[in-house]
Parts: C-alpha cells; sequence; structure tokens
C-alpha cells in the first residue's frame, strides 16, 4: 500500500498545477461549509436559547389535551396537586433536569382605571422560574425582577399602550374555570421586552395570586416547564419522561400526561429546521463540487498515462492494483483538500470569534457571534469529501484496470 | 520440451466490416535459451505475432502453448498474472515509468508484480544495474537519462524478474546505429548469462544479424526459417 501510495503522489506531484488547482476547489468548498455550519450553528443555537432561557424552557409537561387548546389557556385542563406529585417523582429521578418551574397560566383583562385591555398571565414561583428560563430578567428594560405577591411583571406592548410604568397600580381580572370572576391590584414592577418582537403579551405574577386571583381550592397547573443541565440530552430526556408518565391514565383509561420539547411549542423550531436543510444542501454542493472536480482531473489523468497504463499491465500488474493506484490518487487529492480546508475553515472561525461580530434578533439586540466547529462537524465533512473523492476515482480508475493492454499501450 | 508452440495460428481484425487477416497458419516452436528475431517488412504482422506470444492478444483461432500452459484458456487476470510470472517486456519507446527512478523502474515488477522480499529485491536490483552498467545513474529519473541508458533500464526490468520468455518488440528503432547494437549486444550477453529466451522483432537488417534464428514474416505468414551462422553474426 505504502508503495501505491508513493506513486500516485509522485503521480500528483508530476502534475502540480492541476492537483494544486484541484485540491483548492476542494479546500474552498469545505471552508465554506465548516464556516457556514459554524456561523448558522451559532445563530441557531443563540436563538433557540432565547426561545427557551428567556419563555419556553426545553421541554413541558401538561395534562394530555393542553397544547392543543394552548392559544386558549384552558383551565379545565390542568394537573392536580396529585398529577404534579406523580410528574415531580420522576423529574427527580432525572439527574439531566437542573431546574423545573410549575406555571398556572390564564387569560384575564388588564386594567388601569381608565382603559382595559386583555393580557396573558404566567403564575409561577419566582425562584423556580429564573432558574428554569434564566433570561428572563434580562427581558426586562424598566424595573427589576420581583414577583413577590402583589408585584406584576408586564409585557412592554401594554406598558406603552396603556400607558403604565414601573410603580403604577394596575388590576387584572380573570374568570376561574367555575366562571366566577375575580380581580385584584398588581404593581408594576418590571416592564418586559417581548422574545420574537412586539407582539408578547405575556405577564408574570407570583404563583399565589394566580391561585388567589383564579380562587383555587387546590393548587392546579398549567404546565411544568423543565431546563436541562446539557441541551444535547434533550430528546432522551423527553424519550424517558413520556416513556415514565406513559404508564399515567386518567379514568377513562386514557395517558393522563403530554410531553414537548420545545420544538413543538415554537414556530421558530420551523426556522431552525430550515437552516438544517440549508446546511444539507450546503453539504450537496460540496459533494456534488469534489465530485466534478475529481472525477476531471483522473479521467484527464487515465487519457493522459494510456501507455503507462499499458505498460504496467504488459509487465503483470493485477487490474485490482492498478484502480488502487488511480482512487488512491484520488483520495490523495481529496484528503489534501480535506487538511487544507479544515485548517483553514477552523482559522477563519476563529477570526470570526475574536472580531466578536454581533446581530440582533426581534428586540434583542447585540447577541454575539460565536461560531463553533465541533469535532463531528469536521469528522463528517472531512468523511463527506474522502468518500466523495474514492467514489469520484472509481469510474476512471476502472477504466485504467480494464483496459486492455495492447489498446493502452498504442494509444497515442 | 519446447518453451513455445504455435499451431495453426490466425489472426483477423475487423475494421469497420472489413476483416483484415493479419497473420495466417502459423506454425512454430521455438526452444529455451534461443535468441530469436521475427523480421519482415512493416505490415507483415511481427508486432501482430510478439502481442499474441506475450499473451497481449488473443488469437482468432489456433493453439499457443508457453511454458506448459495453453495460454488461450487464461482470462484477462490469468493473462495478467501469467506475463508477470513468465515473462519480460521491452518496448521500442522503453516506456519506462517517469514518475519512478532508474533503480525503481527496475524494482517495480517485484514489488508491484511478484512481491518478492526487501533483501532479494534490493540484491536482484543491484545486480541488474550493474549488469546494464546503470549504477550511477540509479537514483535518476528516466527525462534524466539517454534513450540508450533508458532501453538498459527496460533490459533490466525485463529481465529482474528471471522470466523464461523477454520480448522485444523493435528495441532499437528510437535508437543510432551504436547505441542499437549496444543494446542488442546486451541482450544477448544477458541471455547467455541467465539462458532467459529472447524474441526480439526489427526491420533493420543491421541488427537482424545478432539473432541465432531468425524468422521472417511476409503477409502474415512464415516464410522462411533461418539458424543463423556464427559468419552470420553482427
Amino acid at each position: 500500500m505504502y508503495n501505491l501510495f508513493k506513486i500516485a503522489i509522485r503521480n500528483l506531484m508530476r502534475y502540480r498545477r492541476r492537483t494544486l488547482l484541484t485540491s483548492s476547489l476542494i479546500m474552498i468548498g469545505v471552508v465554506f461549509v465548516l464556516v457556514f455550519v459554524a456561523v448558522t450553528g451559532s445563530i441557531k443555537s443563540l436563538l433557540i436559547g432565547q426561545i427557551t432561557d428567556s419563555m419556553l424552557g426545553h421541554l413541558q409537561v401538561h395534562k394530555k389535551g393542553y397544547v392543543a387548546s394552548i392559544d386558549n389557556l384552558p383551565l379545565t385542563i390542568t394537573l392536580t396537586p396529585e398529577a404534579v406529585q406523580t410528574i415531580e417523582n420522576v423529574i427527580k429521578d432525572i439527574s439531566e433536569v437542573e431546574a423545573y418551574s410549575m406555571r398556572i397560566k390564564f387569560g384575564g383583562l388588564f386594567s388601569n382605571y381608565k382603559e382595559t385591555t386583555n393580557i396573558r398571565l404566567n403564575g409561577v414561583v419566582p425562584e423556580s422560574e429564573i432558574k428554569t428560563i434564566p433570561l428572563l430578567p434580562e427581558r426586562i428594560i424598566a424595573g427589576k425582577y420581583d414577583l413577590k405577591e402583589g408585584n406584576i411583571l408586564i409585557p412592554e406592548l401594554l406598558a406603552k399602550g396603556m400607558e403604565v410604568s414601573v410603580g403604577d397600580t394596575i388590576v387584572v381580572i380573570a374568570t376561574n374555570k367555575d366562571g366566577s370572576v375575580n380581580g385584584k391590584q398588581f404593581t408594576v414592577a418590571g416592564i418586559l421586552e417581548s422574545v420574537t418582537g412586539p407582539g408578547g403579551r405575556d405577564g408574570y405574577i407570583n404563583i399565589e395570586d394566580a391561585a388567589e386571583v383564579l380562587r383555587m381550592d387546590q393548587r392546579e397547573i398549567s404546565e411544568v416547564a423543565l431546563r436541562l443541565g446539557d441541551f444535547t440530552m434533550l430528546h432522551d430526556v423527553y424519550l424517558y419522561l413520556t416513556d415514565s408518565l406513559s404508564g399515567e391514565k386518567n379514568e377513562a383509561g386514557n395517558p393522563m400526561f403530554e410531553v414537548h420539547t420545545w420544538e413543538s411549542l415554537s414556530p421558530f423550531h420551523n426556522i431552525s429546521q430550515m437552516i438544517d436543510i440549508m446546511t444539507f444542501f450546503i453539504k450537496i454542493m460540496l459533494i456534488a463540487m469534489v465530485l466534478v472536480s475529481i472525477m476531471n482531473v483522473m479521467i484527464m489523468a487515465v487519457y493522459e498515462r494510456m501507455r503507462e497504463i499499458g505498460t504496467i499491465s504488459a509487465i503483470g500488474t493485477m487490474p485490482g492494483k492498478i484502480l488502487s493506484m488511480f482512487i488512491l490518487e484520488g483520495l490523495s487529492i481529496g484528503i489534501l483538500g480535506t487538511i487544507v480546508g479544515n485548517a483553514t475553515g477552523c482559522a477563519i472561525i476563529y477570526i470570526l470569534n475574536i472580531s466578536h461580530i454581533t446581530f440582533n434578533f426581534g428586540r434583542q439586540t447585540g447577541l454575539l457571534l460565536q461560531p463553533h466547529v465541533g469535532a463531528a462537524d469536521l469528522l463528517t465533512v472531512s468523511v463527506i469529501v474522502i468518500v466523495v473523492s474514492v467514489v469520484a476515482s472509481l469510474q476512471p480508475a476502472l477504466k485504467a484496470s480494464r483496459m486492455e493492454p495492447i489498446y493502452a499501450l498504442h494509444h497515442v | 520440451m519446447s518453451l513455445i508452440v504455435a499451431r495453426d495460428i490466425y489472426k483477423d481484425y475487423q475494421v469497420g466490416e472489413v476483416s483484415l487477416r493479419a497473420l495466417r497458419a502459423l506454425n512454430f516452436e521455438i526452444e529455451p535459451g534461443s535468441f530469436l528475431s521475427f523480421v519482415g517488412p512493416s505490415g507483415s504482422g511481427k508486432t501482430t505475432l510478439l502481442n499474441l506470444i506475450g499473451c497481449l492478444d488473443i488469437p482468432t483461432s489456433g493453439s499457443l502453448t508457453i511454458a506448459g500452459t495453453d495460454v488461450l484458456r487464461l482470462d484477462r487476470k490469468g493473462r495478467a498474472a501469467f506475463r508477470g510470472r513468465h515473462m519480460g517486456f521491452i518496448f521500442q519507446d522503453f516506456n519506462l515509468i517517469p514518475v519512478l527512478t532508474v533503480y525503481e523502474n527496475i524494482e517495480y515488477p517485484l514489488l508491484m508484480v511478484q512481491n518478492v522480499p526487501s533483501g532479494e529485491r534490493s540484491r536482484r536490483v543491484m545486480d541488474l544495474l550493474e549488469s546494464v552498467g546503470m549504477m550511477e545513474q540509479r537514483d535518476k529519473y528516466p527525462d534524466q537519462i539517454s534513450g540508450g541508458q533508458k532501453q538498459r533500464v527496460a533490459v533490466a526490468r525485463a529481465l529482474v524478474t528471471e522470466p523464461e520468455l523477454v520480448l522485444a518488440d523493435e528495441p532499437t528503432a528510437n535508437l543510432d546505429s551504436k547505441t542499437a547494437y549496444m543494446i542488442i549486444e546486451l541482450m544477448k550477453a544477458m541471455k547467455e548469462k541467465s539462458g532467459t529466451t529472447f524474441i526480439f522483432s526489427t526491420h533493420d537488417q543491421k541488427i537482424v544479424g545478432a539473432a541465432e534464428i531468425l524468422y521472417t514474416l511476409e503477409d502474415g505468414t512464415i516464410v522462411d526459417r533461418k539458424e543463423m551462422e556464427e559468419s552470420d553474426h553482427v
């Protein structure tokens, strides 16, 4: 094998300029893919982080049927204290769960005593909520994260529209699941910017206040939001949680709970999928680039070296060795392009990192772009290029190995 | 026992819808250790015949036995293996591998065809480099040596596997007269040293005299077989 490699390398050196051009083309492809994967990966993880760490959490558990009616924030599809206990028992056994938060979600009327509008409210345990969605305080553009009983965090949209500012008192009025209407006065502790733009109408109050407004006899929970220590374990935890809770049935024998990852709760997941599809097509372009350039150069190599092929075939070189000789040439070009491409790609990604490039997402400004390429990405791109190099060399190499020596020797 | 036995060899080529007969009714036997030449004008069938003996091509009909093997029964891979074991080739255009040095060119068949161990390989290559007078040029590449030197290397490459048969198609055609004589003399000396059968084709009358046995071909048929006297030799 060493000798075949030696001959392959020397043949590549023989046509130095052509080898260099082909390798450069592959290198450019590899660099393009790596930088694209790193930059879009950075943007994607930042955006996912914004969605999960300031609003949704990584996973949510609801009573079965809740998510289908989530736009109405139903108070009739809630988790009883027993159900919550069941969920907590399962969660406590999952080491990957870093924090979880119980939420009572409901819709109500928001009044500044002069005007009234609607609001969506999250009744939360302040300490648990901040551990589950740690970016929540960063969304506060006025006031502070202080959700003691009697305080409310209101969305910026409402604050502006209703001309309410920090320290003002407002009234929240809501109907409970029995149809009874109740109201409570709150002090605005903070004003929240929306995660995804100016349309957000979600406010936050203490869970005790929510129970009071809704006149709950027992503490019923709309959802349990979970945060994982390692985001890459999302689907493993999801499967475990789903499996663990699937045994819990209601009186009718139907599943009692439903588990959702952030992906099925946020439309942003579609954007994330589009980024993945774009990455996939960029990789297809790389494959095409490598395939065409290596196949072209190897076809030329076979055509130019027909007499050599005839000679080595005449003196008894077996077809398999001739095949290997040409495949190794294509492989060597691929390896060269991959190594230089990986090195250049990593250097560009490093430069992008130290350049501290920022971008905006929705109302979030100054998000720092931190492109990162993992060993798995490098390996994937390298394997793609190397495998495609071999595949691209195969046809010319087969042609060379199957060539009749008498034909090859008399080729002019 | 004859090294080569050819019986009723015919070779036809199809050119479009026309069939051309290149060789017809050839019958001959060649003994081991011969130094033999096929001569004849261009188009007489010398190269075609050498291609058949060299298992590079197959006859349209007839039988051909080389070193006790019916080579017509061999498939493509079998013929390649047979060539690697039993034959050496010397080409008109030298056909050295340009990316290999003189040493590596001679070593190539041992390394890539016969998988001879390193020590034995080195011994055989060095012996042949000495024999063909190319020791000093062993690290040079083909484009750094003259035509005569290239053909010396080709002779060494053909002999390094210690074949029973070396085939040379117009081995001196691209050499000047003086060098051509030297190459033929070298081939003859190597034949004396190793006992290998040499078969070469030529239309150069000055070289013909070096052969011990001369077959004359005309229009694809052997028209004469002559065993050369010592006085005929160059």
